[in-house]
């Protein structure tokens, strides 16, 4: 039924794209963000807040910006390369990071993300201080399509690795490596007595949640055709966090049902009002209070009462 | 380089008494509430943006300009006794005892909040409005001109963290503030009405947050964007610090604003790198900040 369910909802995503063709953009950076969200997700599920997980976003486009600028030009390797540098920055910041806990660990992931901020907008030579860095259309399997092509072809990309990169996390937290995740969040102490290295597990999560905001990230970068610094500033983070926690952090469809929540109420919002925010402010603080499970969490519940 | 130290360390004294009355009220709250604030930087702000009206009411009346000092100590004092309870009975009281995943989200939502109403309020358009710190003249210390305004500010800080002692060691108030913190379930116990205590501690945090925009508007203003820098800044100071310790506060501005001058003296381009540099620095080798333990009481 789940399944079923699932694939409407993505087919539904292709046909409304297909349909009405200016809404491509906004899906596109709704599931880069969803990619995000989904790492910010992971890491939740341990008990663990980062308020700094844009900094991986933005260092994958960064990413992406710069090894275009070095000559390669092809889409595939361009995601694949920028994803592993955000991997590769997760592994190396993680190690440090996750021997610690709760409000000091979402504290020094803001400190990491916001000392990236900081250089990416000062070091003008680089990164183009607060201009930031263009991310020229790159080559599908050696051809250079023209920008709105570009854009489609990005949009069904981005739509399959929805799909498939949400099965490998779904297998992923269902295997014991993502179960060993909630246990920290009970018990740690306990998984430490089990012969379980928490570090490790720990460890291994924080990678995998930076590779996926990565993703997002280099997505996000070719879908704007721009990187800037404040990918980075921490009220971005904290909007990915929103995202996780507004679309339900029980499965791997919340990060993304929460991310296309927002990003169609945004482009409703806009139209009508400046003070989007405001409103999307107002829906958290409800979504905490009445509904702790999210949005997903509705379609479990009714999941649950149906069978 | 005698004569380029003392402009350097009254620079980092001016930089590091701003810095901390945005951290002061955050890092009180936290020790008597123990929840942490994400929206105090939308506060500051507002203490800010009201001050800065009113300085331009004065100023385009032609009343009289020293009444503007006295704009500046009431408009926070305004913004806190009308925002302090009704966020606290509102919003924070609901989070009492949650994990800091919901406080943080709670607070966040309240920060999107505050960040859009001033943007509806007060526009988009930067205010300024220096006539407090024309007012006050310059003067020269050691053969280098400085702003009274500055010496008036590092005053005020030191009045504050005086001020603070005062209140918390030596009065009734005080007391019951430290009964809380220490053992909020036992004080309750015994008669204290902790919801009012949470209140005005809540509001005293609102006060300080505001009383620091609208001392900042004379030297640079104010525009939209502003909360979330002093957030950020204000969250280095206290955790440095350690968060809840008020003295702490204090030495980590110090250290910040110092961080910050050398670097703008050094090398100019990283002055906005070098608190978050600070932070990591200090968090990464006691992740309770410099003041701070995992059991010691608070405050």
């Amino acid at each position: 039924m789940r399944i079923i369910l699932a694939a409407a909802a993505v087919v539904m995503l292709a046909a409304l794209a297909f349909a009405a063709p200016w809404l491509q953009f906004v899906l596109t950076l709704a599931i880069a963000k969803g990619f995000a969200a989904l790492g910010v997700a992971v890491l939740l599920r341990a008990g663990l807040i980062s308020i700094g997980h844009a900094m991986f976003f933005a260092a994958s486009a960064y990413g992406a910006a710069f090894l275009a600028r070095a000559g390669i030009n092809d889409l595939g390797l361009l995601l694949i390369l920028s994803v592993l540098v955000s991997a590769l920055i997760g592994a190396i910041a993680g190690s440090f990071l996750v021997r610690y806990r709760a409000i000091f660990f979402a504290m020094l992931n803001l400190a990491v993300s916001m000392v990236f901020y900081a250089l990416c907008a000062k070091l003008y030579g680089v990164t183009g201080g607060t201009d930031g860095l263009p991310v020229p259309i790159p080559a599908v399997f050696g051809i250079v399509f023209a920008e709105p092509v570009f854009k489609s072809i990005l949009f069904y990309l981005s739509l399959t690795l929805m799909v498939l990169v949400g099965l490998a996390v779904h297998r992923y937290l269902d295997s014991p490596l993502g179960h060993a995740l909630s246990a920290v969040h009970s018990n740690e102490i306990r998984l430490e007595y089990l012969g379980i290295p928490v570090w490790a597990v720990l460890l291994i999560a924080y990678t995998i949640s930076a590779a996926l905001a990565g993703l997002g990230g280099s997505i996000a970068g070719f879908a704007i055709g721009r990187v800037v610094p404040d990918f980075a500033f921490w009220t971005a983070s904290g909007h990915l966090v929103l995202i996780a926690v507004l679309g339900g952090i029980g499965g791997v469809p919340g990060a993304f049902i929460g991310a296309l929540f927002l990003e169609l109420l945004h482009s409703a919002a806009v139209t009508v009002t400046d003070a989007w925010n405001m409103f999307v402010g107002i829906t958290l603080i409800v979504v905490i209070m009445f509904m702790p499970q999210g949005i997903y969490g509705l379609f479990e519940r009714k999941e649950a009462q149906s069978s | 380089m005698s004569n380029a130290i003392i402009p350097l360390l009254l620079d980092s004294l001016a930089s590091a008494a701003l810095i901390f009355f945005a951290a002061v009220g955050l890092t009180l709250v936290f020790s008597v509430l123990r929840v942490l604030n994400v929206a105090h930087g939308s506060l500051y702000s507002i203490g800010g943006y009201v001050a800065a009206s009113v300085c331009l009411f004065i100023a385009s009346r032609q009343l009289n300009p020293y009444l503007s000092f006295v704009a500046l100590l009431f408009s926070a004092v305004f913004v806190a006794a009308i925002l302090g309870p009704l966020i606290e009975r509102s919003l924070v009281r609901w989070t009492y005892g949650k994990s800091e995943a919901v406080q943080i989200l709670i607070t966040f939502g309240l920060f999107l909040i505050l960040e859009d109403l001033q943007r509806l309020v007060f526009g988009v358009q930067s205010l300024y409005e220096d006539s407090p710190m024309r007012l006050l003249g310059t003067s020269s210390i050691g053969g280098v001109v400085y702003l009274n305004y500055q010496i008036l500010l590092v005053a005020m800080a030191v009045l504050v963290v005086v001020g603070l002692r005062l209140l918390i060691n030596h009065t009734r108030l005080g007391r019951l503030i430290t009964a809380v913190v220490t053992d909020r379930e036992m004080a309750q116990s015994i008669g204290i009405d902790t919801n009012r205590i949470f209140i005005l501690a809540f509001s005293l945090g609102v006060f300080l947050a505001a009383l620091g925009g609208a001392l900042a508007t004379p030297t640079s203003g104010i525009a939209p964007g502003l909360g979330a820098d002093t957030m950020v800044l204000a969250f280095a100071v206290a955790a440095i610090g350690g968060l809840g310790q008020i003295e702490g506060a204090a030495v980590a501005s110090l250290i910040v604003g110092f961080a910050r001058v050398l670097a703008i003296y050094l090398v100019p381009s990283l002055d906005a790198v070098a608190p978050y540099a600070a932070m990591l620095a200090v968090l990464l080798i006691r992740p309770y900040g410099l003041f701070g333990s995992v059991t010691a009481r608070r405050i």
